[in-house]
């Protein structure tokens, strides 16, 4: 991007009505567009540093070894991948890679169908008392989750959930945490599609729930890909449940793995080894991010604009 | 899972039926099967939330009115206040004093931060969906590895910002991480570099749905830069920045992961979660923990409420006016 283009696109609102009149006029009124193009790189330089130099700092990290790690450099004078290479023999970590694995994935499967039923009940259907259970669902978002954590610690315990090997005690309480977020989504997106094409599959003699699988719901897939994104990351970022409901590797997610990797030995930190854990369960992420950021953006902004 | 859920709340009216297929149609068509159906579909959801969200709540106020032993498993005896008497000449009044400090802070810098990068990215025609991607990355980093990047950019020795720091004159030889107020900083800077991005897409959203032709009658009236800002994209911006605002704060009252992995609540960065998780995990103490738990269930509900009776009515209001 040059700088003379980005001194064009800040009068580009201008642009839409008459072109070059409304912008000649504007730019007589305004700083002059040299000072105003300089302003608008600079900002836009330093969020882009500001965004991704610790992400940057934590490969040059991860690519360091020994005596390079405390030396404190912007680079590595001499780049190994020989922290991958330790990182991935760890046995722990892999584990830990199964488990959030086998969480997100579960998590999101059983948060699409539980959330698209009772979406498009919300959405669609009349029945009393509506508000208020879209008003119970959406609380739930607001919940600490260390209030649910501490119950769940001693309920899950008595029933033998606690410590669950492949980290199948996280999935319900994920689920539960994740479910306004895909109602809500899940609803605006099944709002949004006419009903007379739901209509004329009725008259056609199909029954409401084959007029949902069949007409809805594949419709919808938008929206279901959009909240199946933003569930599978919470899932994949879920901490306190990680902690509190798990104790051994058999057991333990990603974040709550990487977390113990420096509370054992806090003053020997293995730091080369962590950062480059962190940039192996970082990478799926950004890659998602980098494909579907369209998408994502959609659901995150879906609550703020839409009202 | 804090960062995205709650905006999901953003709704302003949230049972409002769809205005469309109440009048021909009539009551009687679809009356007692549709209620059936409706029951069928949303009770898988009901029951879950039922479940793991409604009985947990429950059975923590229960838990927090308890002893139980540390020694002997299944050993407990009604305990009436005490746990909260524990609690509050113990750590609560502290937890809660950094907690607010922490949630003042750094939603503020949030705010302000986000509403540049957002009135950045919206000039920026060409850059803009690269922008959008770039910005994306540090909400998208899992918020344990933000934790371990910003203990390790602060570690000394290891990390680059004390020597860089310490050239402009600001912290000299301080370990960061190792000193009150200092501590908080850091804790600080790395929650505002999660989370003032995801705000700056929030209020890009926001500034997209302002229409052109506003501020083209502004600039044909002679406006300033600085009066089309203050008169139109602020108070046009308003509803986004409330919700945004509210949602954020209700994350940063129950922040857990950030504080856990940098500091371990050490040096003036015990939060009410935290403090919470380690009487219950590490100290035993399912009784205290749990009086901790619903203080801060507490904490947030109130804020919240406050957040409803003072500015609720304004989103509802604004919101109307903009349909």
């Amino acid at each position: 991007m040059t700088a003379g283009s980005t001194g064009r696109a800040s009068t580009a609102v201008a642009q839409a009505g008459e072109p070059s009149r409304v912008r000649a006029r504007s730019r007589r009124r305004s700083m002059p567009g040299w000072l105003r193009s300089t302003l608008l790189w600079a900002a836009v330089v330093g969020i882009v540093v500001f965004c991704l130099f610790p992400i940057y700092w934590i490969v040059n990290t991860s690519l360091k070894s020994g005596a390079q790690l405390s030396s404190g450099s912007l680079w590595p004078s001499h780049a190994t991948l020989g922290n991958y290479r330790s990182v991935l023999r760890d046995g722990d970590f892999l584990l830990a890679l199964r488990n959030s694995a086998i969480v997100a994935t579960t998590t999101t499967v059983l948060a699409m169908f539980v959330g698209s039923f009772a979406a498009y009940a919300l959405a669609r259907l009349r029945f009393p008392f509506k508000a208020l259970l879209l008003g119970i669902v959406l609380s739930i978002s607001t919940f600490p989750v260390i209030a649910i954590a501490a119950p769940l610690f001693k309920l899950w315990t008595d029933i033998g959930l606690y410590d669950a090997p492949y980290g199948l005690g996280l999935i319900l309480p994920n689920l539960v945490f994740t479910l306004p977020l895909t109602i809500f989504i899940l609803t605006s997106f099944f709002r949004e599609i006419p009903r007379e094409l739901e209509e004329a599959a009725l008259v056609d003699g199909a029954t409401r729930i084959q007029a949902f699988t069949k007409v809805v719901f594949p419709l919808a897939a938008p929206g279901l890909v959009t909240a199946a994104l933003l569930v599978f990351f919470a899932a994949w970022n879920e901490f306190l449940f990680a902690i509190t409901l798990t104790s051994t590797p058999q057991a333990r997610t990603v974040p709550a793995a990487i977390a113990f990797f420096t509370g054992s030995v806090k003053f020997e930190a293995p730091l080369g080894t962590i950062s480059a854990a962190s940039v192996i369960v970082m990478v799926p992420l950004v890659v998602l991010v980098l494909v579907f950021q369209k998408k994502i953006v959609a659901g995150l902004t879906a609550g703020a604009v839409k009202g | 899972m804090t960062s995205i859920a709650p905006i999901a709340a953003a709704t302003p009216e949230p049972g409002r039926p769809s205005p469309s297929g109440t009048g021909a149609r009539g009551r009687s068509k679809f009356g007692r099967s549709e209620r059936r159906l409706a029951a069928m579909m949303l009770s898988p959801a009901m029951l879950l939330i039922a479940l793991v969200a409604a009985y947990p709540i429950a059975y923590a106020v229960w838990l927090s009115l308890n002893e139980y032993s540390v020694r002997v498993p299944g050993l407990q005896r009604f305990a009436g206040a005490d746990n909260y008497q524990a609690a509050f000449s113990g750590g609560f009044w502290g937890a809660l004093g950094n907690t607010l400090l922490f949630t003042v802070v750094s939603v503020s810098l949030e705010v302000v931060i986000g509403l540049g990068m957002a009135l950045a990215m919206h000039s920026a025609f060409r850059g803009r969906g690269m922008l959008r991607a770039v910005v994306l990355v540090p909400w998208a980093t899992i918020t344990a590895v933000t934790a371990i990047t910003w203990r390790s950019i602060f570690e000394p020795g290891l990390g680059f910002a004390p020597q860089l720091l310490d050239k402009v004159g600001i912290g000299g030889d301080v370990v960061w991480l190792g000193e009150r107020g200092y501590a908080m900083s850091v804790l600080i800077l790395a929650d505002v570099w999660k989370t003032a991005p995801f705000m700056a897409l929030l209020l890009l959203a926001g500034l997209q749905v302002i229409p052109s032709d506003v501020y083209e009658a502004a600039k044909v009236d002679g406006a300033t830069p600085w009066q089309r800002f203050r008169r139109i994209t602020i108070p046009l911006l308003m509803p986004a920045l409330l919700v945004a605002l509210i949602f954020r704060t209700l994350d940063a009252l129950r922040i857990f992961d950030l504080p856990a992995v940098l500091t371990d609540g050490t040096n003036g960065t015990q939060v009410l979660s935290l403090l919470a998780y380690q009487e219950l995990t590490q100290n035993r103490l399912i009784g205290l923990g749990a009086a901790l738990s619903v203080l801060t269930f507490a904490v947030v509900m109130l804020v919240s409420f406050l957040y409803i009776r003072f500015v609720g009515g304004n989103i509802n209001t604004l919101t109307e006016e903009e349909r």
